[in-house]
């Protein structure tokens, strides 16, 4: 059983097709099911098989000079931290970011697929793909797969003709216009500094200490988010990462070490 | 009708430990030799490496019948490659294929859990890891399988390199020597051979530089 998956075509079929132990090689790209008929239940057990990465903080929002997009960048599985050093800021284009939370293979390989459909419509429209056309293409396909236990929870911000463009999409179907978002099981703690520090018009080094700091509290709140807290700023020139620091480092610039006063107290005692 | 092989499933786990680390000018990939199923040993002698092409090797452990497919249709697709563009595919390269083929079986993975070593088109080492499905990401050395968690805490502690997401950025790869890397490998493999039962007999180790690729084989305890 085979997926209609020419949408995942992006290149001429080069060779003839020709059958061999690995199946038709010259194909368009599809996906192999199995041949279960309980397919939800074998896709979920599978899936607990392979443990995808869970637990992130992304935001992201729109300011007067442009989009500030923020993540840290662990990934667990269950208690075991199985890496610290992941890229959950996606760069899909010189102009467009995305953010990665849920499944991290189902987050990596979509918005890889997203770059490749945003070059195309480049080359044959001669002018960028807008925001809003991009996290269609991308909600267009993740609702196409509905119920098939993909898991992506994504703000795909961006530049295009009509200025800042920022979107959340989702898995389930979901794609919502906004100004302010924050996705992922940090995302309550970020909400919380980021709404109580949001103005319109913050500047930018403003609007990447806000970022950085929400994504500082949340990594100290959550155990599953930490890492590097990763910031990028999106204005009319494309994107620029601003700043990549350790949170553990972080802590102390937030949180300076002073000395005691009871450690004071009794330097002075003894100099006495 | 009765219902028959309720609790039937496709995979298995065979077991194994893959490390991989990238230096300046060279990379180390090792893997051991034992296979097993449970708590039987089925043989001492299996390789878990296979060359994909000239300047990227590959590491698997999980279920054999899998990591073998996987194989196979990399090869196939390198064969391919190498007869359209009459070159080997780059480290990089094979990389995100390498995503990509896991990615298409999302729905019925691989159980298969790899790491690709090679030399960039810098003559730099590299390593990348995965999930089994096809999630990856370039890092400076990577374990994997059953001792993986034995093996990373003991690499972060000796050889904890900055991340490579830091601002401004600082150099990702090993401090190391090539000799230095192999004799951390041969540790880490002695130290996982004493905790995890999927581990052990012998570690397979493949060394990349600019004079091309070496071997070197070490032998683990047999219990």
């Amino acid at each position: 059983m085979k997926l209609d998956t020419t949408g995942l075509e992006s290149l001429p079929t080069l060779i003839a097709p020709q059958n061999d132990v690995v199946g038709d090689l010259s194909a368009a790209p599809s996906f192999d099911l199995p041949n279960s008929n309980d397919f939800d239940g074998f896709v979920k057990e599978a899936i607990q098989m392979v443990k995808p990465a869970k637990g992130t903080t992304t935001l992201a929002f729109i300011f007067k000079e442009g989009v500030m997009v923020a993540a840290d960048s662990r990934a667990s599985m269950g208690g075991y931290i199985s890496s610290q050093s992941v890229k959950k800021i996606i760069e899909i284009n010189p102009y467009m970011l995305g953010t990665m939370a849920g499944g991290a293979a189902d987050c990596q390989f979509w918005h890889r697929n997203l770059g490749i459909k945003c070059r195309l419509h480049e080359l044959a429209n001669k002018r960028r793909i807008s925001v809003t056309g991009a996290s269609k293409l991308l909600a267009n396909i993740l609702y196409s797969y509905r119920g098939m236990g993909l898991s992506v929870g994504t703000m795909i911000a961006g530049w295009d003709e009509t200025g800042p463009g920022l979107y959340y999409v989702d898995s389930e179907g979901g794609r919502l216009k906004g100004t302010r978002f924050s996705v992922g099981s940090g995302s309550p703690y970020a909400y919380g500094v980021l709404d109580n520090g949001y103005r319109y018009d913050l500047s930018v080094e403003e609007a990447a200490e806000l970022a950085r700091r929400a994504i500082y509290h949340a990594t100290f709140r959550d155990g599953a988010s930490g890492g590097v807290a990763s910031v990028y700023y999106v204005g009319p020139n494309g994107w620029k990462k601003l700043s990549g620091d350790d949170v553990g480092e972080l802590h102390y610039h937030y949180y300076p070490v002073t000395p005691s006063t009871v450690e004071q107290e009794m330097v002075e005692a003894t100099g006495a | 009708m009765t219902k028959k092989h309720a609790n039937w499933s496709p995979y298995d786990n065979n077991g194994g430990s893959c490390v991989a680390i990238a230096g300046a000018d060279y990379c180390v990939i090792a893997a051991d030799t034992r296979m097993s199923t449970g708590y039987n040993i089925l043989t001492r002698d299996y390789s878990k490496i296979s060359q994909l092409a000239d300047k990227a090797v590959m590491a698997s452990s999980g279920f054999q019948a899998d990591v073998k497919a996987l194989q196979k249709a990399l090869s196939a697709k390198h064969l391919i490659y190498q007869h359209q563009h009459n070159k080997q595919m780059s480290c990089p390269a094979m990389a995100q294929l390498l995503s990509n083929t896991l990615y298409y079986k999302r729905f019925f993975p691989y159980y298969a859990f790899n790491v690709l070593g090679g030399l960039d088109n810098e003559g730099k080492g590299c390593v990348f890891t995965y999930d089994a499905v096809g999630s990856y990401e370039r890092v400076g050395y990577s374990a994997q399988g059953s001792g993986s968690t034995l093996i990373i805490p003991f690499l972060d502690n000796q050889l904890k390199s900055p991340s490579p997401l830091l601002l401004p950025a600082k150099d990702a790869v090993t401090p190391l020597s090539e000799t230095e890397a192999i004799d951390l490998v041969k540790t880490v493999f002695a130290s996982a051979t004493e905790r995890d039962i999927y581990t052990g007999d012998k570690v397979e180790i493949v060394i990349l530089n600019a004079s091309g690729m070496r071997r070197e084989y070490m032998e683990l305890r047999k219990d």
